[in-house]
């Protein structure tokens, strides 16, 4: 019975339980049977709540006895990064500079998902502060790839795309800077949406790179994501650069989802191949062929300064980080040296102690870019190139409605595999940056299985604020193939 | 022996906290004092997550001041962060304004000598936030209170064109007129809303050849008379300096000293400056800030007259002394009230000696301003014509404004009351006056004699009457007919 509840999409168990034939309890109660019996394995989790959501699963289920209107996400169990504020549990970002810290305040889309009626049931793993491609970068847990424990899962929101996928959760929330959100979706077989920066809050987020963050959904299927989108999207005055829905309404996210796009254009580049595994590019040409099936069309068009968006993405996001980060200094909360000579070990000595290895590489990377005589040849250069990438984007969909790349240049890697070579861990993230740096959305879908039965992805990227066509058009190729249904069976 | 000119140098860096209902970048109130740390929130503590969203008001108002400083208003302004480490700063970074102020290249012009102005350039105005406090009265270690933390502060940068303590000192105050006028502060130094750091050097020329000084940076002054003394200090001492050593700019570093107010000296706090480094960028929560040229306009049109404009036009238009108009100029409620009363029909110098006089007064007394004394400039000109026109002497203007601060009656009803109004009834008085004669004939024979006890004698006779009258006769007439009696 669990393990059928939990096979159900977002959509279908929470209208169950608005209508009363299946219990939030009961919802919830599978979460953490599944929980038991897969995080020891899995490892996703930071923190579960299994008292609290019990007891937020029955308030929701005596609404709904009661006859009283209920949310969008009624009784769902949902669980989220763990670099969103909340006033239940401790909020990490995956270090142990923030272990002990406990947020006064809930994140922004925390309080949506709250209004929504969802429950919250835990705190999912990462790379310390968003920094890493594995979540091997996480300074409290490792947490493994549920197709095989052997591999990471991805990252830098490596706990969030482990736990959907190994039914740990119905949904969960991801935070994406240079492809958080895709690429472990993508390592892990599930859906991953970054939405268009500025389309959902930031306020409550832990930042990493605060020009590049977002926050958005990993979910089973494609609906399921717009299903979040309908609860996460929209203005928030506590967040500046949150976009006026006058500018850019807030659609629903569902309405049209079934209907594809006729005409359908698809932009290819060159540029977006370079460097992938053989059985991710077949996997990714297969994908563009059923959609051709469905009547799409192919373009090639040209991307002549993608290449350089890593190295841009490097200095822009550290150089952000470094100033980010600085608040975190054994003063004012968080880990404290334990006998500090004068106030400046206080700072440098818990700081020392605590940050993990990449965390400091960053922080020094950006410092760097960001000092006097410096600025202009790297942090200015860097802004110059993310204008120039911004405009190779609207140029390119000038010819086409979306563009199809790969998520990853491969399948999710062995645990250690790049953990000494910083620059190749960097380039996994290789197509997926370029996204960030302009601001658009970009999702990430399963479109196949390489030789070791591990999931490829398919990254599809649209204009900014069009994630409701982007959902149709990663909704047109999941409705004719089953990919997304297939479930890991080693954990 | 040789010769020594000594010319003394100023630039001043002035803090201003803007005078708004909450912080600049959240909703915390904004109040002087009070419990540690408890007017705080996630942004202003910094907490992780919180994001920054500008206060619009402070915004309007530091626009408000450029302007009234004749500085050029950008169209696009942006914010950056400073960073530095130090515990009263939460985030580690001071949100600021770097290479795109919102407002540069202004003037103020600064009363000198009497009756001229000085101009000095303004470099630039920006906004940024303030930090909180560090407290060090706790045994082995300190506290830190952000209260403060998050105050909207406005930081105007003045060129090195002042060239003594009493022109920074002018300076000061004139800005600090300003402010109050426009509403953007309130200015109060106690209150640490207004902060000086000048910056001083001497340019000697010596035997023909001309030598500066370092730089001396003298830090965090919070009254007038501190920073006018410590400018003053520093000219003597560096000068003493300069002889004994021959340290010049080029062979000095910039210096940082604070003021020891009870020593009347500076203290000597960092020689070389620091290789600072504050790895300023333009902070990616907060959007820039794009004005219209419509926008600015509408704030030019929200200025009033500015204070010396004020002063320098009762001096010509009014004919009062350069002192009076600096005391109406002085605080904008009371120029207001000075100009209602006169154009109420008030003669300018009767209201001027009731405002400033009488007014003035009732307020310190009150430990008030003249704004809250509940003086309007209808009573005030009403009180100025009841004296033109002899119904009561000018003595009485005090009372009866006294009166006024308590009631809403008018001024004559208060006369009437306070039994103010002169008796200027010639066969009234005459009657007092025949009294007082059979009444005293030993003072009536003095008069008439003549010579040395005459004039003692009349005044004498003259108090009598007054006596009689209960002080409201009109004096000119009962001297007009004492006159008449005795020739």
């Amino acid at each position: 019975m669990s393990d059928e509840l939990l096979s159900l999409s977002c959509r279908k168990l929470t209208e169950l339980i608005r209508r009363g034939e299946v219990s939030s309890r009961k919802a919830v109660e599978a979460v953490f049977s599944s929980i038991e019996k897969t995080e020891p394995v899995v490892g996703a989790y930071l923190s579960t709540f299994i008292d609290e959501s019990l007891e937020r699963a029955d308030e929701i289920d005596s609404k709904i006895a009661a006859g009283k209107k209920v949310g969008k996400l009624a009784g769902l169990p949902i669980a989220v990064k763990d670099n969103m504020c909340t006033t239940f549990g401790a909020t990490t970002c995956g270090s142990k500079i923030l272990e002990n810290f406990h947020a006064p305040y809930n994140a922004a889309v925390i309080e949506r998902l709250l209004a929504e009626d969802a429950v919250i049931v835990g705190k999912l793993n990462m790379d310390e502060f968003a920094m890493g491609s594995s979540t091997e970068n996480s300074g409290l847990k490792k947490t493994v790839n549920p197709w095989d424990v052997n591999r990471v899962p991805g990252g830098s929101s490596g706990g969030s795309a482990a736990a959907v996928a190994s039914g740990m959760c119905m949904a969960a929330l991801g935070s994406d800077t240079g492809g958080s959100i895709r690429q472990p979706a993508s390592f892990c077989g599930v859906v991953g949406l970054k939405p268009t920066y500025g389309r959902v809050s930031r306020y409550g987020l832990v930042a990493y790179g605060s020009s590049l963050d977002q926050i958005g959904p990993l979910t089973r299927d494609v609906a399921d994501a717009g299903l979040m989108m309908n609860v996460i999207a929209g203005h928030d005055d506590n967040d500046s650069t949150s976009v006026n829905e006058k500018i850019a309404p807030v659609p629903d996210y569902l309405e049209n989802i079934e209907k594809g796009i006729e005409g359908l254009t698809i932009g290819v580049a060159p540029q977006f191949h370079a460097g992938a595994d053989v059985e991710v590019l077949s996997a990714i040409e297969d994908a563009i062929e059923v959609y051709k099936g469905l009547g799409a069309k192919v373009v090639e068009i040209d991307m002549p300064h993608i290449d350089y968006s890593v190295a841009a993405y490097y200095v822009i996001a550290t150089a952000e980080a470094s100033s980010n980060l600085a608040r975190f200094d054994g003063v004012h909360y968080g880990h404290r040296t334990a006998k500090p000579e004068d106030y400046i070990e206080v700072y440098s000595k818990s700081r020392a102690e605590a940050f993990g290895t990449e965390v400091k590489r960053r922080i020094m990377l950006g410092t760097y870019a960001l000092s006097s005589g410096y600025y202009d040849a790297y942090y200015l250069k860097a802004l110059k190139v993310r204008s120039l990438i911004r405009s190779d984007f609207t140029g390119a969909f000038e010819k086409c409605d979306c563009i199809m790349t790969p998520v990853s240049p491969t399948t999710a890697f062995k645990i250690g595999e790049n953990i000494d070579d910083p620059l190749k861990m960097y380039l996994s993230d290789i197509y997926t940056i370029g996204v960030n740096l302009a601001g658009i959305p970009g999702i990430s879908i399963p479109c196949g299985f390489d030789g070791n039965d591990l999931p490829v992805g398919l990254q599809i990227l649209t204009p900014a604020f069009t994630e409701s066509k982007l959902l149709r058009i990663a909704r047109m190729f999941e409705s004719c193939t089953e990919f997304h249904k297939r479930r890991p069976q080693k954990v | 022996m040789s010769s020594v000119e000594c010319k003394v140098v100023i630039g001043l860096e002035i803090h201003v906290q803007l005078l708004t209902k909450t912080k600049m970048f959240c909703g915390c109130a904004l109040e002087f004092a009070g419990e540690p740390n408890s007017r705080v929130c996630p942004v202003c503590l910094g907490l992780p997550g919180s994001l920054p969203v500008m206060n619009r008001k402070a915004f309007e108002l530091s626009v408000m001041a450029g302007l009234a400083l004749n500085c050029k208003i950008a169209n696009f302004t942006k914010w950056d962060r400073k960073s530095y480490y130090y515990p009263d700063l939460p985030k580690n970074y001071q949100i600021s304004q770097y290479d795109l102020p919102f407002s540069e290249h202004g003037f103020i012009e600064i009363p000198v000598n009497s009756g001229d102005a000085k101009r000095i350039r303004i470099t630039r105005a920006h906004l940024e936030e303030d930090a909180g406090k560090n407290v060090h009265t706790a045994g082995n270690f300190s506290q830190v209170d952000l209260n403060r933390a998050g105050t909207p502060l406005l930081e105007i940068v003045t060129e090195p064109d002042m060239n003594s303590g009493s022109e920074v000192r002018a300076l000061a105050i004139e800005l600090q007129r300003i402010v109050q006028y426009l509403g953007v502060s309130e200015a109060s130094m106690q209150k640490g809303q207004m902060r000086f750091e000048p910056n001083v050097n001497l340019h000697i020329i010596k035997d023909g050849k001309e030598y500066k000084t370092p730089i001396t940076e003298v830090k965090n002054l919070n009254s007038f008379r501190a920073l006018e003394e410590s400018v003053n200090y520093e000219h003597s001492r560096q000068l003493e300096e300069f002889l004994a050593t021959g340290k010049t700019m080029e062979m000095g570093n910039k210096s940082t000293r604070g003021w020891d107010a009870d020593r009347g000296v500076t203290v000597l706090q960092r020689e070389k400056e620091e290789a600072h480094d504050y790895r300023y960028f333009p902070d990616p929560d907060l959007l820039p800030v794009k004005l219209t040229d419509e926008w600015i306009e509408d704030m030019r049109s929200k200025l009033c007259e500015l204070p010396l404009q004020k002063q320098f036009r009762y001096v010509k238009e009014f004919k009062l002394s350069e002192y009076d108009a600096g005391v109406l100029t002085a605080e904008r409620a009371v120029a207001e009230l000075f100009e209602g009363a006169v154009e109420q029909g008030g003669e300018p110098k009767r209201v001027c000696n009731i405002i400033s006089q009488a007014g003035l007064k009732l307020a310190n007394e009150a430990g008030r301003s003249m704004a809250e004394l509940n003086i309007d400039a209808e009573g005030v000109a009403a009180i100025a014509k009841m004296v033109e026109a002899n119904e009561i002497n000018a003595g009485a203007a005090g009372a009866i404004l006294a009166e006024m601060t308590k009631t809403d009656k008018s001024a004559k009803a208060i006369a009437e009351e306070l039994n103010l109004i002169q008796k200027s009834d010639a066969s009234e008085l005459e009657g007092l006056v025949d009294a007082v004669i059979a009444e005293n004939p030993q003072a009536v024979d003095d008069v008439k004699s003549g010579g040395k006890k005459s004039k003692a004698a009349r005044g004498f006779l003259m108090g009598k009457v007054m006596q009689k009258a209960k002080g409201q006769a009109n004096p000119k007439i009962v001297s007009q007919i004492l006159a008449k009696k005795f020739g």
